[in-house]
């Protein structure tokens, strides 16, 4: 069921343009090694639907949580609905607690997911567990949804000494291959054509060939980079199951879409590289899985890539780091929050089934949160990973010689200024074993 | 505009100082060190700041003689992002002069072909150098890109070929490499390819560099390395406002590309008087911060900051750490050089100070192999061989990516500087 509503919107783009085509084949033939119907009046166009119209937006709910007319819901239970809802619920109350602790210093940058909960968490639904995911950085509910910990969350916010990472990158650059969730990197767009050979590599590999793909999200500014078009291309052109989940949330830091491209966002986009394409409500949890799960269909059953653009709005600044009203009214943000809340759809249409009430509103964002201030707690007292880890990783295998000598210099370095240099000795008090892994 | 995520930015500056572990020691018996806030190489006079060295006044009567005098130029307080922001535009009433009539003269106002643009120039850029510009010369001079680092520098290079005055930026030099083709197959190679027929001289990349405490493997780089092999680009670092102006004025102008690194940590930080004339600071050519006779400290950009309270702990070293600063060095007389632009650099000014010294001493945050330092280490060598009393010394960055909660232990800061000045000095 989900299969035909979703297929019916991905099918419909094309059929207009394959109309202009059989008018004219017929009378002159074709371009010579092409499919290309020879015409006789020049005629351009600039629209994938062709007669002008935007590319259509798939959704099931609509703001107050009822299902569209002629929609489809897809196959949801109490048990998946809730939760779904559970994790949409804890992406904002991880945000508020970590957007505070780096207000305090605590940690030295965050991002929100605020107003994306439904693109993010409806898509881990729909995704099966050891899909391969690269994510851009706004993707923290995905690993949520696998199961990855608060107190991992925490690990790698904190950067201390039960971080896989190691606390080398910034907060939310998570790394997590027990679950199929590769390293995120600042750069914008690098995933992307990596993500090709990710999906490549699964085609190769024959226990998992035909059974997982590729997902890889990026927001619409990542979208600019040459490296998106590079990665569009690879996949399609080298076929490989990728599927690539495009966050358009009106903003890249304070560059609003509107100037980030003058074409019809970023679905349109798609049948440039010949790949099936789907325009869905970002903020519609149910149609997000419903149309990641006919995506990821079409990924395995093709071979090939398949591109999902999720309508949506960053409710939240684009960092700690920065501060949105001075490019957008407060105001603005406001009426989105309360007319197109992605949390609220689901929870009324949850009332509507008789899934949810008042009370278990309160006892789930009670728990959530004592859960989320626990592992706050934990993770505060926690020191780094030793010293010694700076100089680790840089290579496997055998040790250049440059990297021996220059940990060697910094031993030296701090067996003399280490226990008497106030700047150090501040520092050095942080990390596991307070550093004696390189000063003794 | 990465996570760009991470970009550090308006609060960065107050973290900074607090990052910079040259500002955080507790002042000592001997005194204040010096910190980027309180440091002596900073002009915070009127009269200093007229007085910068090889400062040359770019008057707005250009068929008059150049006037060397600072008699009623003005000038006025501002920090680094401030100075880059008026040296792309100059704002303000003090923009006429008492007539009325225009005397400011900076680059948009001046010339009409010039046009300033990158990820987040609308609203005034993430660290501000741009605020204020869109809202007075409109946005068809002043505008937002797409997110694509390749396409910003391949517009400036087509904007430049066509006589067009391009000020790009890239949000952050970590990001500056999806460029790096641009950069350096096309801008630095566009006049020699034609024959002098074309060239891209009208291209200025600004972009935000170095490390601030916080900014982890992809918001601390020094990328400054990687574009010394591309002749035909230069590569320029401002230490302060002034420079910062005068500098990026003469970049904007010079007839080569030019790659314009701003450290982040000293937007807010440094703050000096600045003239609000019109003026460049020469490209190519180093300066001497403080004359000395017996070590060269060479370097550029934040660690100057880190070098000059170096060179006062070696002089009047902390207690806690005096019993490694032996006395026979303590009165040695340490020339500071700034290089400022590091292609070309000013192999005459450094090479004349080492041949006085002997000794030279690099500091770059970059990583060591095949950072700047070893390209000037190896002609210092060669031309300075017999004056040498001791080896060159580099002090960078570790040949590791920046790890984040590393960082203090992998920028080259005051005690690293210190230790090798002893070192050095002790040959």
């Amino acid at each position: 069921m989900i299969r035909q509503a979703a297929a019916a919107i991905l099918s419909g783009q094309r059929r207009s343009l394959a109309s202009v085509a059989r008018a004219s084949a017929n009378h002159h033939g074709y371009l010579p090694n092409t499919h290309s119907p020879i015409v006789a009046k020049p005629h351009f166009f600039n629209s994938v639907t062709e007669d002008g119209q935007q590319i259509p937006t798939y959704r099931v709910l609509d703001g107050t949580g009822k299902p569209l007319d002629g929609a489809e819901l897809p196959e949801v239970n109490e048990t998946l609905a809730h939760k779904l809802y559970e994790n949409m619920q804890l992406l904002p109350t991880l945000d508020n607690i970590l957007y505070n602790v780096q207000r305090q210093g605590k940690i030295s940058f965050y991002m929100t997911s605020y107003g994306e909960e439904a693109t993010i968490i409806g898509s881990a639904a729909a995704l099966d567990m050891e899909d391969e995911v690269l994510g851009q950085y706004r993707e923290m509910g995905v690993l949520l949804w696998r199961g990855y910990t608060l107190d991992k969350v925490m690990a790698q916010c904190f950067g201390h000494s039960e971080d896989l990472g190691k606390g080398k990158q910034m907060p939310v650059h998570f790394t997590a291959p027990e679950h199929h969730f590769h390293t995120i990197s600042s750069p914008l767009g690098t995933q992307i054509p990596q993500a090709a050979g990710v999906a490549y590599a699964l085609r190769r590999t024959p226990e998992r060939r035909s059974r997982s793909i590729a997902a890889c999200y990026f927001g619409e500014g990542a979208a600019s980079e040459g490296d998106f078009h590079a990665g569009l291309l690879l996949a399609s052109t080298i076929p490989s199951p990728a599927l690539f989940i495009v966050r358009n949330n009106g903003f890249a830091i304070s560059t609003p879409s509107t100037e980030q491209f003058y074409g019809d966002g970023i679905a349109s986009r798609g049948p440039g590289y010949g790949i099936d394409t789907i325009r869905v409500d970002g903020n519609d949890v149910l149609a997000v899985l419903a149309a990641v799960k006919e995506a990821r269909r079409r990924c395995l059953e093709q071979g090939r890539a398949v591109l999902l653009e999720a309508m949506t709005y960053r409710v939240g600044h684009h960092s700690t780091s920065d501060d949105s009203f001075a490019y957008r009214a407060r105001s603005e943000v406001e009426d989105r929050k309360r007319i197109d809340n992605p949390i609220t759809r689901f929870r009324l249409f949850m009332e509507s089934q008789g899934w949810w009430n008042a009370e278990r509103e309160e006892d789930l964002k009670a728990r959530l949160k004592a859960d989320v201030l626990k592992a706050f707690k934990r993770a505060e007292s926690m020191p780094r990973c030793e010293l010694k880890e700076l100089f680790a990783d840089v290579y496997g295998g055998e040790e250049p010689w440059n990297i021996k000598a220059q940990r060697e210099e910094l031993k030296g370095l701090l067996r003399k200024y280490g226990d008497s240099w106030e700047p150090w000795q501040t520092e050095l008090a942080k990390f596991k074993n307070k550093g004696r892994d390189l000063l003794d | 505009m990465y996570a760009r995520s991470a970009r550090p930015l308006r609060r960065a500056a107050n973290v900074l100082a607090r990052f910079n572990s040259t500002t955080v020691e507790p002042p000592p018996a001997g005194g204040h060190l010096p910190s980027v806030a309180t440091s002596q190489l900073l002009r915070t006079t009127r009269e200093s700041a007229l007085r910068a060295p090889r400062i040359k006044w770019i008057d707005e009567d250009s068929t008059g003689p150049v006037k060397p005098v600072v008699g009623g130029r003005e000038t006025r307080k501002m920090n680094t992002y401030q100075a880059v922001r008026d040296a792309m535009r100059y704002g303000g009433e003090s923009c006429l002069n008492s007539s009325g009539s225009k005397k400011c003269s900076i680059v948009l106002l001046k010339d009409d072909n010039a046009v300033v643009f990158g990820e987040d120039v609308s609203f005034g850029g993430v660290f501000r150098c741009t605020m204020g510009l869109a809202e007075e010369f409109g946005r068809e001079r002043v505008f937002n890109t797409p997110l694509t680092e390749q396409g910003i520098v391949g517009f400036g290079i087509g904007l430049a070929a066509m006589g067009h005055t391009a000020i790009a930026e890239i949000q952050f030099a970590d990001y500056i490499y999806p460029a790096f083709d641009q950069l350096v197959n096309e801008a630095a190679k566009f006049r020699y390819r034609s024959g002098g027929a074309y060239n891209a001289g009208g291209l200025t990349v600004r972009t935000p560099t170095m490390a601030v405490g916080h900014g982890g493997l992809y918001h601390s780089q020094s990328p400054e390395g990687f574009f010394m092999g591309a002749a035909g680009l230069k590569v320029v670092i401002p230490r302060s406002p002034i420079q910062a102006k005068g500098l990026l004025l003469a970049a904007i102008r010079d007839p080569n590309p030019v790659v314009f690194m701003e450290p982040k940590v000293l937007y807010r930080s440094a703050v000096e008087q600045v003239p609000i004339d019109d003026f460049e600071l020469p490209l190519g050519s180093a300066e001497t911060l403080v004359a000395g006779a017996d070590l060269t400290v060479l370097t550029w950009g934040t660690p100057v900051y880190h070098c000059e309270a170096a060179l006062h702990m070696l002089a009047n070293p902390p207690p806690s750490i005096a019993t490694h600063v032996p006395s026979a060095v303590r009165g040695a007389k340490i020339e500071l050089i700034d290089l400022r632009s590091i292609l070309p650099w000013d192999v005459e000014t450094v090479t004349e100070s080492v041949k006085r010294t002997g000794r030279l001493v690099i500091v770059h945050e970059a990583g060591m192999t095949a950072g700047a330092g070893a390209e000037i280490a190896a002609e210092v060598q060669k031309r300075c061989f017999l004056k040498l009393n001791a080896p060159v010394k580099r002090v960078t960055g570790w040949d590791t990516p920046c790890g984040m909660q590393y960082e203090k232990f992998n920028i080259p800061d005051a005690i690293r500087v210190l230790d090798a000045m002893v070192e050095t000095l002790s040959y």
